[in-house]
């Protein structure tokens, strides 16, 4: 039966109610980051991928352009004494992948793009899979997300000195802008090597854990050809190339994991490892097939870096954390605006 | 009246406490990891999934046990306005502890990602990749996550409405410590 309270205690009990739905409500709004514009989000970083005539509608905000390929992953069984993922079991396991260029702008020509890359999926029987996206610097530009989001910011920016001043305070890039200097192009997806940069943490059977960076190197020789001549070449010279390379004959690619020793840094992919450490050819990539990507297989697969199997996991690098988070937000975006994809139309091809 | 039970069960009052942690928590794991790049997004997904699937079977079991068990009656003299919004209000509850699982299963489906549970745990894809569903799907979650957790404002403000103002046993009933039937209020 109702017992109605006093008056002045009702309206104390009522600004009670008041204060303690308010409390919920502002905990909540400042955990979605309401009250804090500084907070680095996904949308920020995908924000800051765009092109002078805006983002790249129905494309991924960045390696917009890109060409899908499948084949096999061949393991020769030497990973699994690193890591008990069924990947690296002996075996043939389905891969998928996407060849790509890093920029926002899927329509860029492919010689004036200096970082190529690579996203990668593999698929075992017992249903997982490793994803995961390479690109052909030896290591990356900066050390931190957040200095990368400074650079997208820098290079983007209208004032002469943004990138000098982006270069005091972090220093690192200045070995990137000399590999990007001085490193050779070459005139083929195929004669990439791609680097997987970032640290993982591999479980063995014994549950001992190992550091490691992966990488794929290319079967094929790499033949240094300058920019302008690949310029003369047209704009989509790279994906004409290994469409016609991959149909005359597979593609390989041997798959390194490189171990670090005890002390090594895990946490900043602008630093490599030194040369000597221990590397293991775990297996093999054979691209089969290459597919125009409105056609292929990788259109739809966001090769988010922390898809791993069981037995592969991050590590202290920040980095893949701030990948997948902003992959994530790119798939939400380029699926939501799947109308300005351009599709092949149904009547255009019988 | 007085066949009436003035109580939920015991197991419906553990069932709704148990989920209201797991609800808060998720609501909050859920705007927190969107809203962040830091490795903690990671560990703040690797949570959200599992969380997720707990509280859909917790949800599946509460409204079995709802349906054999029942509830109290409202009191008599409660308006009818408010009866019908507390009616209306928990069935709301109720679709979205359900639905909000599906909707987050089904998104990532479309998205094409594996829905990993913990370690080599997961879950089948219930739908095939699609850019509109996953679209639709994706719009779902997050617009109905601000819903549910205006809803659980609504819901406890109305709780202390009925604790502390109209003090009409509703709050006691499912009252997480079992009252003591008899006994008076302590002024």
């Amino acid at each position: 039966m109702p017992r109605p309270s006093p008056a002045r205690s009702v309206f104390g009990s009522l600004a009670l109610i008041t204060i303690i739905i308010g409390v919920g409500a502002a905990a909540f709004a400042y955990t979605a980051g309401w009250f804090s514009p500084e907070r680095l989000t996904p949308d920020k970083i995908v924000d800051a991928f765009t092109t002078p005539t805006g983002p790249p509608l129905g494309h991924r905000r960045n390696h917009a352009k890109g060409i899908c390929f499948t084949g096999i992953f061949g393991s020769n069984g030497a990973g699994s004494a690193l890591s008990q993922a069924q990947v690296f079991s002996r075996g043939q396991y389905p891969a998928l992948g996407r060849f790509n260029l890093a920029t926002a702008d899927p329509n860029a020509a492919d010689a004036t793009v200096r970082v190529r890359g690579m996203g990668l999926r593999i698929a075992t029987p017992d249903g997982q899979e490793w994803r995961t996206a390479m690109i052909d610097p030896p290591f990356f530009a900066v050390s931190t997300p957040q200095a990368f989001y400074e650079l997208l910011i820098a290079s983007a920016s209208k004032d002469p000195n943004a990138m000098k001043t982006f270069a005091a305070q972090h220093p690192e890039i200045a070995a990137f802008g000399a590999w990007a200097q001085s490193a050779p192009w070459t005139g083929s997806y195929a004669e990439e090597r791609y680097n997987g940069l970032n640290s993982f943490i591999l479980t063995d059977s014994s549950g001992a854990e190992h550091a490691v960076r992966w990488s794929l190197l290319p079967t094929a020789q790499a033949i240094p050809v300058s920019p302008e001549e690949l310029a003369k070449r047209g704009p989509d010279f790279l994906e004409t190339e290994i469409g016609e390379r991959v149909r005359s004959s597979p593609q390989r690619w041997t798959m390194v994991l490189t171990v670090a020793n005890p002390g090594d840094s895990t946490a900043d992919p602008s630093k490599a490892w030194p040369q000597d450490r221990r590397a293991v050819e775990v297996g093999t990539l054979i691209v089969q097939q290459v597919q125009a990507e409105r056609d292929g297989p990788c259109r739809d697969i966001n090769f988010d870096p922390t898809v791993l199997p069981s037995g592969m996991r991050t590590s202290d690098d920040p980095f893949p954390a701030a990948r997948s988070s902003a992959y994530v937000k790119s798939y939400d975006r380029r699926t939501a605006e799947d109308k300005d994809y351009p599709r092949r139309a149904p009547e255009a091809k019988p | 009246m007085s066949a009436a039970r003035q109580h939920f069960t015991p197991l419906q009052r553990v069932l709704h406490w148990l989920m209201a942690v797991c609800i808060l928590a998720m609501l909050f794991i859920g705007v927190g990891m969107v809203s962040t790049i830091k490795p903690i997004y990671l560990t703040l997904v690797s949570i959200h999934k599992p969380l997720g699937i707990t509280i859909l079977v917790l949800a599946l079991i509460r409204v079995a046990v709802r349906l054999r068990y029942g509830a109290p009656p409202l009191p008599a003299d409660l308006p009818e306005p408010m009866k019908l919004a507390a009616h209306l209000s928990h069935y709301a509850l109720y679709t979205l502890m359900i639905a909000m699982p599906l909707i987050g299963w089904g998104m990532l489906s479309a998205a094409a990602y594996p829905v990993v549970l913990f370690g080599s745990v997961g879950l089948p894809q219930i739908l095939p990749q699609s850019d509109r569903l996953h679209t639709l799907l994706w719009n779902a979650h997050f617009y109905l996550a601000f819903v549910f957790f205006a809803l659980i404002l609504m819901h406890v403000a109305a709780a202390l409405f009925h604790a502390l103002v109209r003090r009409d046993g509703v709050f006691e009933a499912m009252a997480p410590v079992p009252p003591h039937d008899k006994i008076a209020p302590a002024e």
